[in-house]
């Protein structure tokens, strides 16, 4: 039942792809490169599951410690992945604005010879 | 339009050969969902000798801190660009001035309940880090789009008047060196760079993990800086410099 | 079967085309709302999966953050045209 869950990440990454690939504006290229950055997510967590256990965390009061429990490391690199993707989404867009200043256009298609 | 046709082609071609490949690949991993997870098996008890209950936590602050400190100077370096990028260009600087808007009675009511409630529980976020889901980042993050609802509640001059800019690119550095000089002190004290030198508790009260609370509270600061300065080189550029300001702002 | 047993393939599907509305919506200022939307359908993903760090991290990030800077680039674009 889980692969389903990798054959959907690596769906989704192409969606995000074919989005990036058809779009008309700089900004809907970086929004759907967010939505391919996504597909990772999925990919990650999905590694990490078990059917039946619950999650890492002992809370407090703590009750007993078991290792039937679903994967920390993997979900400690999809943390670490949400966060990275948001703050290269961040730089992306004030690149484009960057480039709207210098160019007057955010259209990929018009943006395709290297002046100076 | 032919450029876009030859690439809508060659991703067709590209993207059915990666589909393709990633399936044949899926197939031959192990059944998931099953119990063979020996990162699992090595972190938990790793975790549970530091006295940390929330492993996850454990795994960014203590066993793998080193990667989050890469993440923090990830996240800084790229406020640093935008702050660089958002500078004002040349025939924009002239024309500062700030804009009044009129706020709606229920969007500042709203604002105005939420914004305690949002700042309470950023907080609980970032503090019970160790024992409960959360920790420095996602804290972190709600502090700093927490502190925007005063701008919603206000408009821009309230938000200008409560949140001094300095403060926070230096709260920014703060939390950086912090966590570097969290590092080197544990490397002086004789255990390793980023080691949990502080004494462990119980496990699930709240100073039982050493120094995850300290690294954790760190990030936190950081992270609350990170996220106001990088909306603050947004909204200056779009609010403060720049076109025509549009009737229905 | 269990209730999570059918929940986690559902809610997998409703992504594949929540990332489809994303990428088919032409205007990017709707893009930014239909953005937060399917971040919220990973949000509740990431419980079904039981990783709550991760859900916690995208609900505050993948909600908030990201779609108000693409709000904002867009209007800034725009009010410079």
């Amino acid at each position: 039942m889980i692969r389903y869950a990798y054959l959907v990440s690596i769906a989704i990454m192409l969606i995000g792809v074919f989005g990036m690939v058809r779009a008309r504006n700089l900004v809907s290229l970086v929004t759907c490169l967010s939505v391919a950055q996504s597909g990772s997510y999925v990919l990650l967590v999905a590694i990490g599951f078990q059917r039946g256990a619950p999650a890492p965390v002992f809370g407090s009061p703590a009750s007993a410690p078991t290792t039937k429990v679903t994967d920390p490391l993997v979900q400690a690199m999809a943390l670490t992945d949400v966060v990275v993707s948001a703050t290269v989404t961040a730089l992306l867009l004030a690149l484009t604005i960057q480039v709207h200043r210098t160019h007057g256009t955010i259209d990929p298609d018009e943006l395709t010879s290297l002046r100076g | 339009m032919s450029g876009g046709r030859g690439r809508l082609a060659l991703f067709g071609v590209g993207g059915a050969a990666m589909a393709v490949l990633f399936a044949l690949a899926v197939f031959a991993l192990p059944d998931p969902g099953g119990d063979q997870h020996p990162y699992r098996d090595r972190a938990v008890p790793a975790a549970v000798s530091h006295a940390t209950a929330n492993v996850v936590s454990s795994v960014n602050f203590d066993l793998r801190a080193m990667d989050t400190l890469g993440e923090e100077a990830i996240l800084f370096a790229s406020v640093l660009g935008v702050a660089a990028l958002a500078r004002p260009a040349a025939g924009e600087g002239g024309r500062r001035r700030v804009p009044r808007e009129q706020v709606l009675d229920a969007v500042r009511a709203t604002a105005l309940v939420f914004f305690p409630v949002t700042l309470v529980v950023g907080l609980d976020v970032v503090l019970h880090g160790a024992l409960t889901p959360g920790g420095g980042f996602q804290g972190g993050v709600i502090l700093g789009t927490g502190i925007h609802l005063i701008y919603m509640a206000g408009g821009y001059r309230a938000l200008l008047r409560v949140r001094p800019l300095e403060l926070f690119e230096q709260g920014e550095a703060l939390g950086m060196g912090a966590f570097a000089a969290a590092g080197v002190a544990a490397l002086l004290v004789g255990g390793s760079f980023l080691g949990n030198v502080v004494p462990t508790g119980r496990l699930g009260t709240l100073t039982s993990s050493g120094t995850v609370e300290l690294l954790s509270i760190a990030v936190g600061i950081e992270v609350a800086s990170a996220v106001v300065v990088l909306l603050a080189a947004f909204l200056t550029q779009l609010l403060e410099l720049g076109g025509v300001p549009e009737a229905d702002q | 079967m269990t209730p999570v047993e059918v929940l986690i393939p559902a809610t997998l599907t409703l992504l594949m085309v929540g990332a489809l509305a994303v990428a088919l919506t032409d205007d990017p200022a709707r893009q930014a709302v239909t953005l937060s939307a399917y971040g919220l359908l990973l949000t509740v993903l990431f419980v079904l999966v039981q990783a709550p760090d991760v859900a916690l991290s995208q609900v505050a990030v993948g909600m908030a953050v990201v779609p108000l800077l693409i709000l904002l680039t867009i209007r800034k674009i725009r009010s410079r045209r």
